[in-house]
């Protein structure tokens, strides 16, 4: 009797592949990995070119440089009207574009009927999503700086706020709806089984499951707004260096005020400058703004995590 | 409701509940029906805003000055075409860039890499997605422009179109492989499962089954990705400089339909009111506009056709 064994899959797998080293494949393999890798030695390179020319700012000054107000003398100057005015757009954005963004999303989600008018509005929220910034810029100067300058004030912080606002609105529409879309349809029909109306349902149910995703889609929206900054440069904001208002200054004094710039105009204007010195500077200025960015995603990261341990009890 | 009632006549039952909670529903369904309409309005001030300032621009102005004499709008002279010629060679700089390392680094994430690969390497793109762009614009003035452009080509000028064109490139590789990414990992796996049982190897399967298949997707990506070159503003105000002469060189500065608007902006103080150079702005803006709203269109053209098959 002839003893026989069963050949296992891996043979057969050997068999049919073939143990040739085959050339084609692995080159193509090699050239697709390293044009991903490309990314990320641009992205090495640019954070360590970024912190080795910041290295003297930081290493001469230390913190004094993030709370010294602006200056033409580079030994002295700082980034604090612009961390200021970059906190305060932050949260023009947060108050007035988060809850606007979040309605319009309900009621495309929940509320409209695929009918045209939906569709059109639908579709034009995908295209102003597609608008370059600077336009929007273009929208704020018009509408914000000179046809309401009565309430604005003109070139104010307002102003900007405004513009940035309505730029990132669009962004936080489409966020929010695929957020909304992702709530189970049994969650609503169980809501409405028990006698909940439509605003009930939303309220109780589907917005607490969905915050979690709305809050994560927040902070990619409030980071851009963050970084953004050639709206602004339209909306008024200063590219030159100005005196801190009084600190003795009320609100309304302040957000009225015809001067304020943002962090990444800080850097647009140190980065124009001819004097060498500024090379270090703009460099610093840029390590404040990458810092700040990482902190607003991690405070959102997490506000997300706290919401969504609440919404899972 | 007394239960006699109900029991009465139970057709007659009215579920609605009190007549506030009916007011309520009214209401919160008006306010976010507003907040939609909103964004139409936002849409609606937008071209108002352009249209209404151009073409005060385009009566003042002749129109023969658009192919002539460079843009130096403080001296009336507005050679549109030396603004869309320079965006162009930039965006062609940052198209050759971005649409090699964007879909190469797709097809990698989609076709080849284990999910801890991918784990690892796709946040890398996530970063630099969310870069500012103020910060390519300082990273293309102060490392690429003296560390590579210059090496390479010594006659390079100190602000020049191909650093530019380089640090936009940068900015959308980003975008070019996500929505690469998307339309390929949307092929379904039978086609690449009937490719591999006809013999075909991996390199088959993904250069000719799965990136056909995913086209319409790619082609959106690559057009999308033309439109946030074109309107890209910081990286092309710092890095390309302000020169108003026409120029094909890449090598060489040249300010762009963005760069213009900026400058514009940034010496607004000057120019206010009805000033011909102040309502070039908003001209300029219009046709940045049009062109990209006219890409956004097409490319989602393409988008749905993806969505469609599959």
């Amino acid at each position: 009797m002839i003893s026989r064994t069963a050949p296992t899959p891996d043979l057969v797998q050997a068999a049919l592949a073939g143990r040739r080293f085959r050339l084609v494949d692995s080159l193509l393999a090699g050239g697709l990995l390293l044009s991903l890798f490309s990314s990320l030695l641009v992205l090495i390179t640019l954070l360590a070119d970024t912190l080795r020319t910041a290295a003297p700012v930081f290493a001469d000054r230390g913190l004094v440089f993030v709370t010294a107000p602006l200056s033409a003398d580079p030994a002295k100057a700082g980034v604090l009207q612009g961390i200021q005015g970059s906190l305060a757009l932050t949260l023009f954005v947060m108050l007035i574009g988060f809850p606007l963004g979040v309605s319009a999303a309900i009621y495309l989600e929940e509320y409209a009927t695929d009918g045209g008018f939906t569709r059109f509005i639908t579709a034009n929220v995908r295209n102003l999503a597609g608008v370059p910034s600077v336009v929007y810029g273009i929208l704020g100067l018009a509408l914000f700086v000179n046809l309401a300058g009565g309430l604005t004030n003109g070139r104010t912080i307002v102003s900007g706020g405004l513009t940035l606002t309505v730029l990132v609105l669009p962004i936080m529409i489409i966020t929010t709806s695929e957020a909304l879309r992702s709530v189970p349809a049994t969650v609503r029909e169980a809501s409405y089984g028990v006698g909940a109306t439509k605003w009930e349902t939303i309220r109780h149910h589907v917005l607490p499951i969905a915050l979690p995703t709305i809050l994560t889609g927040t902070v990619l929206t409030v980071a851009r707004a963050f970084g953004e900054s050639a709206p602004l440069l339209l909306a008024g904001a200063l590219v030159t260096n100005f005196f801190q208002p009084s600190a003795d200054a009320s609100v309304v004094q302040l957000i009225t005020d015809e001067r304020y710039t943002a962090l990444p105009l800080v850097v647009f204007n140190w980065a124009r400058q001819p004097q060498e010195e500024f090379v270090q500077l703009t460099a610093a200025a840029v390590v404040v703004l990458l810092v700040l960015l990482v902190s607003v995603n991690a405070t959102t990261i997490l506000l997300r995590d706290r919401f969504e341990m609440k919404s899972l009890r | 409701m007394g239960v006699g009632k109900l029991l009465m006549d139970p057709l007659l039952i009215d579920l609605r509940g009190d007549r506030g909670r009916q007011r309520r529903e009214t209401l919160v369904r008006r306010t976010f029906l507003a907040a939609a309409v909103f964004s139409v309005a936002i849409s609606v001030a937008i071209v108002v805003s352009l249209f209404g300032e151009a073409g005060a621009f385009l009566n003042k102005i002749d129109v023969s000055q658009f192919i002539a004499n460079g843009w130096f709008p403080r001296r009336g002279r507005f050679q549109v075409m030396a603004l869309v010629a320079h965006s162009a060679i930039i965006t062609g700089v940052a198209i050759s860039v971005a649409v090699p390392l964007g879909i190469g680094s797709a097809i990698y994430l989609s076709e080849y890499a284990r999910s801890g690969t991918r784990r690892l390497l796709k946040p890398t793109l996530e970063i630099l997605a969310g870069v500012p762009s103020v910060v390519l614009g300082v990273f293309a003035l102060n490392f690429i422009t003296p560390q590579l452009v210059k090496r390479l080509f010594s006659t390079a000028e100190t602000s020049n179109l191909l650093a530019a064109g380089l640090g936009v490139g940068i900015l959308i590789v980003p975008l070019v492989a996500s929505i690469s990414e998307d339309a390929m990992r949307a092929v379904p796996d039978s086609l690449r499962q009937a490719a591999y049982g006809l013999g075909a190897k991996p390199w088959h399967v993904s250069l000719r089954v799965v990136v056909p298949a995913a086209l319409s997707g790619i082609v959106a990506a690559i057009i999308l990705a033309i439109s946030r070159a074109i309107g890209e503003t910081m990286v092309v105000a710092l890095a390309a400089g302000n020169a108003g002469i026409l120029s094909v060189n890449p090598l060489e500065g040249g300010i762009t339909l963005t760069g213009a608007i900026a400058a514009l902006a940034i010496g607004s103080d000057q120019v206010a009111g009805d000033n011909a150079a102040f309502q070039s702005l908003f001209f300029v803006g219009l046709l940045l506009f049009v062109m990209t709203f006219g890409l956004n269109i097409v490319s989602e053209r393409f988008v749905r056709r993806y969505r469609q098959r599959y």
